[in-house]
């Protein structure tokens, strides 16, 4: 597979990502099937608190869907600007939407020096996008332009949905094993049934598969899910390069914003996975390992320095990739 | 009836929905490359409406570089007459008057108060834009080209096409003459 080309690198991503994302449907399907047999005694049963759990994160879901890009643009500070006054950043943003071939998504400006940017909306006929000043004010046209490809690809990617779609079913399988787990302590109703009804054997096998389900799976997929997120980034990070043609303007703002100290005072853990960096700094410092959102800036540097054939950079050395003009 | 013929029926059936399905997915992916042929249209003419302006703001303070201005000015006629010859025609006159505008861009450097001109400035930033949303317009062509080129040639679209009249369509490539750097003359004429 090669990823020293954009093609493969997106190919990739998604790849891994949709293999990810299949991996908790099964999880999700398993512990509901394992469920509802140990409870009930019989499939039937599995399907039934499947479809109730999926129907109840669903909701959360679809609320998400329509309303969370109004939620999160109110909670970051977000202001709407035009032409007359960010007439650069308009332009820029024009440029990679009719590269990315999607319609003009609303700008927004947040006033803070710390430089990031998030895009959100449920497809590109509703997209928005946000900047901070401190990333405008920090970036060349070239860098900027990398960051809003970056953005947009998120956007034609349908990241918001997909990334909401896996989140609903990460979701449901907390619901699934949460009730199960109480009921199971509180209940205790399926060994006296399975006394009853003469098969006991396999429904207490299931059994023990399904509390064991019930623990992990929660664990996993939330796992799973932090993976998801991680690989949709290095896919929107290729897709800006399908747009640009051009790495090092990416790079360089890669380089630039790991380089600066400063901390996006409006961002906290519930939107910390929507930027274009992970704004909360321990988190970032962190992110080597299997819990963060995002993947540590130098490995997507590095993946882009990957296409244009450059040696990978120790961390030391990003800082200097930052100070060239 | 006799099951044999059902299922000879069944085939047929669902060989008709896939050819339906196949053949609509060319024919949309051929209407894609037309449409981004036309954005290419907005585009340009966007940058004809410009340039006046441009060379307006720019002629008071350049005295000595009134060739590039010229040149600018008359491939902008140019690329407009060039608009109702052909697409050949009209992408070799377009490709000139990118040259001049890189040759004005270019001198412009050597001149501390356009540079700092506020009206200069931001008219450069238009024509900027206006030459990035040309290219990227261009790119999107071409990559609805390819799209399209490799559908007509992979499995399973490959064996209607050529039956259909769907054939390979061409990339926007740039002049050969656009390829050398242009040169600036600051000689003083």
């Amino acid at each position: 597979m090669a990823t020293s080309s954009f093609y493969g690198q997106i190919s990739a991503n998604r790849r891994n990502s949709f293999l990810m994302a299949a991996v908790v449907v099964v999880l999700l399907g398993l512990l509901g099937f394992t469920i509802g047999y140990a409870i009930v005694g019989s499939p039937a049963g599995g399907v039934a608190a499947l479809a109730l759990a999926v129907g109840i994160g669903s909701i959360s879901g679809i609320a998400a869907y329509f309303g969370g890009d109004k939620l999160v643009l109110t909670v970051s500070g977000a202001q709407p600007v035009d032409e007359a006054a960010a007439p650069q950043l308009m332009n820029v943003v024009r440029e990679m939407a009719i590269a990315a071939n999607i319609p003009m998504p609303k700008v927004y400006i947040i006033d803070d020096t710390a430089p990031n940017a998030f895009a959100t909306g449920r497809g590109p006929a509703h997209a928005s996008i946000a900047i901070t000043t401190g990333l405008l004010e920090k970036l060349d046209r070239e860098e900027l332009q990398g960051v809003i490809g970056h953005e947009l690809s998120h956007v034609r990617n349908l990241d918001i949905r997909f990334s909401l779609i896996v989140g609903v079913m990460v979701g449901a399988i907390a619901i699934l094993a949460d009730f199960f787990l109480r009921f199971t302590f509180w209940g205790g109703v399926s060994g006296r049934r399975s006394n009853r009804e003469g098969g006991n054997g396999i429904q207490a096998v299931i059994m023990v598969v399904a509390i064991v389900l019930a623990i992990l799976a929660p664990i996993i997929s939330r796992f799973i899910q932090l993976a998801v997120s991680r690989q949709r980034e290095y896919l929107a990070d290729a897709s800006s390069v399908e747009l640009t043609r051009n790495p090092y303007g990416l790079e360089r703002a890669l380089a630039k914003i790991s380089s600066d100290s400063e901390v996006l005072e409006v961002a906290n853990r519930g939107t910390q996975h929507m930027y274009f960096t992970n704004p909360i700094k321990k988190f970032e410092a962190r992110s080597s390992g299997l819990m963060s959102t995002h993947p540590p800036i130098l490995d997507r540097i590095n993946r882009l320095r990957e296409l244009t054939g450059e040696p990978p950079l120790g961390s030391s050395e990003a800082a200097g990739l930052a100070g060239l003009e | 009836m006799n099951p044999a013929i059902l299922i000879v029926i069944a085939i047929v059936v669902v060989l008709v929905i896939v050819l339906i399905a196949l053949y609509n997915g060319l024919v949309q992916r051929r209407l894609r490359i037309d449409e981004a042929f036309a954005q290419i249209e907005v585009q340009l003419k966007r940058r004809h409406d410009l340039i006046p302006n441009l060379v307006n703001a720019v002629k008071g303070y350049m005295g000595f570089e009134q060739k590039v201005l010229t040149d600018v000015t008359n491939a902008r006629a140019a690329a407009v007459a060039a608009g109702a010859q052909g697409p050949a025609q009209q992408a070799a006159a377009e490709n000139v008057l990118t040259g001049t505008l890189r040759s004005l861009f270019a001198v412009v450097e050597n001149y501390p108060e356009l540079k700092a001109n506020e009206n200069v400035l931001a008219l450069q930033e238009q024509l900027t834009t206006t030459e990035n949303q040309i290219s990227f317009s261009r790119q999107h062509y071409n990559g609805t080209v390819l799209d399209y080129n490799t559908n007509i040639a992979t499995f399973p679209s490959v064996l209607i096409a050529g039956i259909f009249g769907f054939h390979k369509r061409d990339f926007f490539d740039a002049e050969p003459e656009a390829e050398a750097t242009p040169t600036v003359d600051l000689s003083l004429s």
